[in-house]
C-alpha cells in the first residue's frame, strides 16, 4: 500500500477529514468555551457588545416593523378585497379625490359583490386650550361593511355611534393628545363641532396624526365639502371571484383610476414611506450600523483571543491536527459568545418592548423576530471569526519549536 | 540488519529571508532507527532544529528525499502530512506549549480527541498516561499550578498519548533543573529501550550528551561527527552521582 492511501486511511480512522469527524462531539467545544472565559474581562466586554448590537438592532428593527404595521393599518384592516384609487396615489394617506359615482360604476362590473365609498382627508383638530393637532378623518357610511375600525370595545356599535350628526371616534391611545377626557365631549374639527361618541383600542397612526372615524356625511360636514368627492371606493367580491380578472374588467371599465388588491395597496402605502421618506431608510442603516459595531466588536474580541492561543493552536497543527480542528475551535467560540449575547440582548429587548408598550409607536417585537434576530447574531458573529480563521489558516506549525 | 524508520538522504534546505537564500542544511544523510535515542547537537545556526522539522515532516527539503518506512513523503500535501505525523510521530517542545485553559488531563485528551477517540476513553487513556510520568496527583490541575518538570511531562504524557512509534523533542532539558532534565531523559531512554520507539532529541544539553545510542554533530549545515556511544548508564545512575 502507498503512503498516500496508508495517510488517507489513517486520516479517516483517525478523523482527519471526513465529515462525519467534523461533525462528531469533541474537546473543541471545552476549548472554546475556556478559551472564552478565561479572560472574564474580555469575556464581559464580548457579550455586553454583542448584546448591545443586538439590542439596537432589536429595538431598530421592532420600529421598522411598527412603521410597516402602522403605514398600512388602515388598509390592513378595512377588510376590502379591491381598492379603487386616483391614479398614481403613493400612499393610503396620500390620496387625491375621486368621483363620488365610482362606487355605481364599480358595482356594475361582474364579480363585485359589494362597493362603498370612503373618505381619508386631513383636518384641524382644535382642543380646548386652543392647541391645534393635525388629524386624519375618515368617512364611511354608517352601515358600512368595510372600513370600519375593528377594535371598537365591546357593547359599543360603530353603526349606532356614528348615526348621531356630529359623532366621531378616536383610539384612546390619542385621547390625551386630542384632550378628549370622556366620551359625549363636544370638539372642534376644522372650526366645526363634533362629539366624541366612541373610543377605538391600539388602532395607531403612522403620521402621529391620530384617525377620527365618522359618518360619510358628517365627514363631508367637517371638511366643508358640498360635492360628491370620495377617497377611495373599497369592494368586496363575489364569493369565487378571481381578484386579477375583477381588477381588469375595472379597469377596463375606469381606465383613469388605478385598482389594486388589499395586500398590492397595502405593500406600496409601506414600501413609499420605507423608501421614499428617509424614515425607513435611516432605521435600516441603524440596523445595518448595529450589526456592523457588533460584527467589528466579536471579530476584534475573537481576533486577540486567537493571537493569544496561537502557539497552541500550532501546536494542534504541528501534533497533525487538521485545519478544521482548528476552525471548529475558533468558530465555536463564535457561536458560544454569539447565543449568550443575543440571548441577553433578546431579553433586554423584550423588557423595553414591555415597559414602552403605550407609548404611540411602540417597536413590535413578535417572536419570530426574536428568533431571527438570534439566528443573524449568531451569524454574524460566526462571520467576525473569518478574520481569526485567515490568521490559522496561515499557522505554520513550525513557529512553536522557535 | 535494522531497518530504517526515517531516511533522509541528499538533503538541502535553504530560507528566503531576503534577497539572497541563506542555506541552513547541505546535503545531509541520516537515518533514525526504531528502538534508539538519536541526539542532534551543535552550535546555534548549525541546522540542527531544521533538521528536526524536516525529519518530523513538519518542514519539507529544498532539495533531497524523506522516506519514512521506506516510503517517500515528499509528494505529500500539508494536510496529508498532519496526517502522517498525528500516526506516526509525538513531538515534546522547548516551550511544552501546553493549552493554558485545560488542565493536565484535558490537555493530554487533546492529542487523542484529534485521533478520534471518545471522551470518556480519552479520559481514562490520559489519566494512566500522566500516572505513568508520577503525576497522578496533578491530574486536574493548570499549567500555571505545575513547576516545568511537571509541566515537561505533561508535555511527554500528550506527545505519547496517541502511541506514536517516533518521538521528537526539541531542548527537552532547556528549562528543567538538573535532576528534572534527568528524570526526562530517563523516561524518553526508557521510550526508546523497552519499546522500541525511536526518539530524536535537538540538545544544547552537554549533561545529556552521554545518554543518546547515537551523536550527530551539525557544523554550518553539516554533519561534522557522528559519534555511535554504547548504552551507558542511566539516568537514574547519573542522578545517584549528583
Amino acid at each position: 500500500m502507498s503512503l498516500g492511501k496508508e495517510i488517507g486511511l489513517a486520516t479517516r480512522q483517525f478523523g482527519g477529514r471526513s465529515g462525519v469527524a467534523w461533525m462528531r462531539p469533541s474537546l473543541t467545544l471545552l476549548i472554546a468555551w475556556r478559551n472564552l472565559v478565561h479572560d472574564r474581562v474580555r469575556f464581559a466586554v464580548t457579550i455586553v457588545g454583542i448584546a448591545f448590537s443586538t439590542i439596537l438592532v432589536g429595538i431598530q428593527l421592532g420600529m421598522l416593523l411598527n412603521f410597516l404595521h402602522t403605514t398600512s393599518t388602515v388598509v390592513d384592516h378595512a377588510g376590502a378585497d379591491l381598492w379603487v384609487a386616483a391614479h398614481g396615489v403613493p400612499s393610503v394617506d396620500l390620496a387625491t379625490p375621486i368621483d363620488g359615482r365610482r362606487r355605481f360604476q364599480s358595482l356594475a362590473v361582474e364579480g363585485v359583490a359589494v362597493a362603498e365609498p370612503y373618505l381619508l382627508h386631513f383636518g384641524f383638530w382644535k382642543r380646548a386650550d386652543g392647541i391645534r393637532q393635525i388629524v386624519i378623518l375618515i368617512g364611511v357610511e354608517p352601515g358600512a361593511e368595510m372600513g370600519l375600525p375593528l377594535t371598537l370595545p365591546a357593547g359599543q356599535s360603530f353603526r349606532e355611534a356614528l348615526s348621531s350628526p356630529d359623532g366621531i371616534i378616536i383610539d384612546r391611545l390619542y385621547a390625551e393628545k386630542l384632550g378628549v377626557t370622556g366620551l359625549n365631549q363636544l370638539v372642534e374639527i376644522n372650526d366645526r363641532r363634533a362629539r366624541v361618541v366612541g373610543f377605538t383600542d391600539g388602532i395607531r397612526t403612522f403620521t402621529q396624526s391620530p384617525y377620527v372615524f365618522t359618518s360619510l356625511r358628517n365627514a363631508r360636514s367637517l371638511l366643508g365639502r358640498t360635492d360628491n368627492l370620495i377617497t377611495y371606493v373599497l369592494i368586496r367580491l363575489a364569493p369565487g371571484q378571481d381578484p386579477a380578472t375583477v381588477i381588469e374588467r375595472l379597469s377596463a371599465r375606469m381606465p383613469d383610476v388605478d385598482v389594486m388588491t388589499s395586500r398590492e395597496f397595502a405593500a406600496n402605502s409601506q414600501k413609499y414611506w420605507l423608501l421614499t421618506t428617509g424614515a425607513g431608510i435611516s432605521i435600516i442603516c441603524s440596523s445595518l450600523l448595529a450589526l456592523f459595531v457588533g460584527v467589528v466588536i466579536v471579530a476584534q474580541t475573537l481576533y486577540a483571543s486567537t493571537m493569544d492561543r496561537l502557539p497552541e493552536y500550532a501546536v494542534i497543527r504541528a501534533m497533525g491536527g487538521p485545519r478544521w480542528y482548528l476552525y471548529k475551535i475558533v468558530i465555536e467560540q463564535a457561536v458560544i459568545g454569539g447565543l449568550i449575547g443575543s440571548v441577553v440582548g433578546i431579553g433586554a429587548v423584550a423588557v423595553l418592548v414591555y415597559l414602552g408598550r403605550n407609548m404611540s409607536s411602540p417597536p413590535l417585537f413578535p417572536a419570530w423576530l426574536a428568533v431571527g434576530i438570534g439566528a443573524v447574531t449568531v451569524l454574524m458573529c460566526v462571520g467576525a471569526s473569518l478574520v481569526s480563521i485567515s490568521k490559522i489558516t496561515s499557522i505554520d506549525p513550525v513557529k512553536v519549536f522557535r | 540488519m535494522k531497518r530504517a524508520v526515517i531516511s533522509a538522504s541528499g538533503v538541502s534546505h535553504s530560507f528566503d529571508t531576503g534577497p539572497t537564500p541563506v542555506t541552513v542544511l547541505r546535503d545531509i544523510d541520516v537515518e533514525v532507527y526504531a528502538g534508539e535515542l538519536l541526539m542532534l547537537v551543535g552550535p546555534s545556526g548549525s541546522g540542527k532544529t531544521t533538521l528536526l522539522h524536516i525529519l518530523g515532516r513538519l518542514l519539507s527539503p529544498s532539495s533531497g528525499v524523506v522516506m519514512l518506512y521506506g516510503k517517500n513523503t515528499q509528494a505529500l500535501g500539508e494536510e496529508e502530512l498532519a496526517a502522517l505525523r498525528l500516526k506516526y510521530f509525538g513531538f515534546i517542545f522547548q516551550a511544552y506549549n501546553l493549552f493554558p485553559v485545560l488542565t493536565a488531563t484535558e490537555n493530554v485528551m487533546v492529542m487523542l480527541d484529534l485521533l478520534g477517540v471518545s471522551r470518556q476513553i480519552a479520559r481514562e487513556r490520559a489519566r494512566e498516561l500522566l500516572k505513568s510520568v508520577g503525576l497522578g496527583q496533578r491530574l486536574d490541575s493548570f499549567p500555571s499550578q505545575l513547576s516545568s518538570g511537571q509541566r515537561q511531562r505533561v508535555a511527554i504524557a500528550r506527545a505519547l498519548a496517541g502511541d506514536p512509534k517516533i518521538l521528537m523533542a526539541d531542548e527537552p532539558t532547556a528549562a528543567l533543573d538538573a535532576e528534572s532534565g534527568l528524570r526526562a531523559i530517563e523516561l524518553l531512554q526508557m521510550l526508546a529501550h523497552q519499546q522500541e520507539r525511536a526518539v530524536v532529541i535537538v540538545t544544547h544539553d552537554p549533561r545529556i550528551l552521554q545518554f543518546g545510542d547515537r551523536v550527530i554533530h551539525l557544523e554550518d549545515g553539516q554533519i561534522a561527527e557522528r559519534l555511535a556511544t554504547p548504552r551507558g548508564p542511566s539516568p537514574l545512575h547519573a542522578m545517584g552521582a549528583l
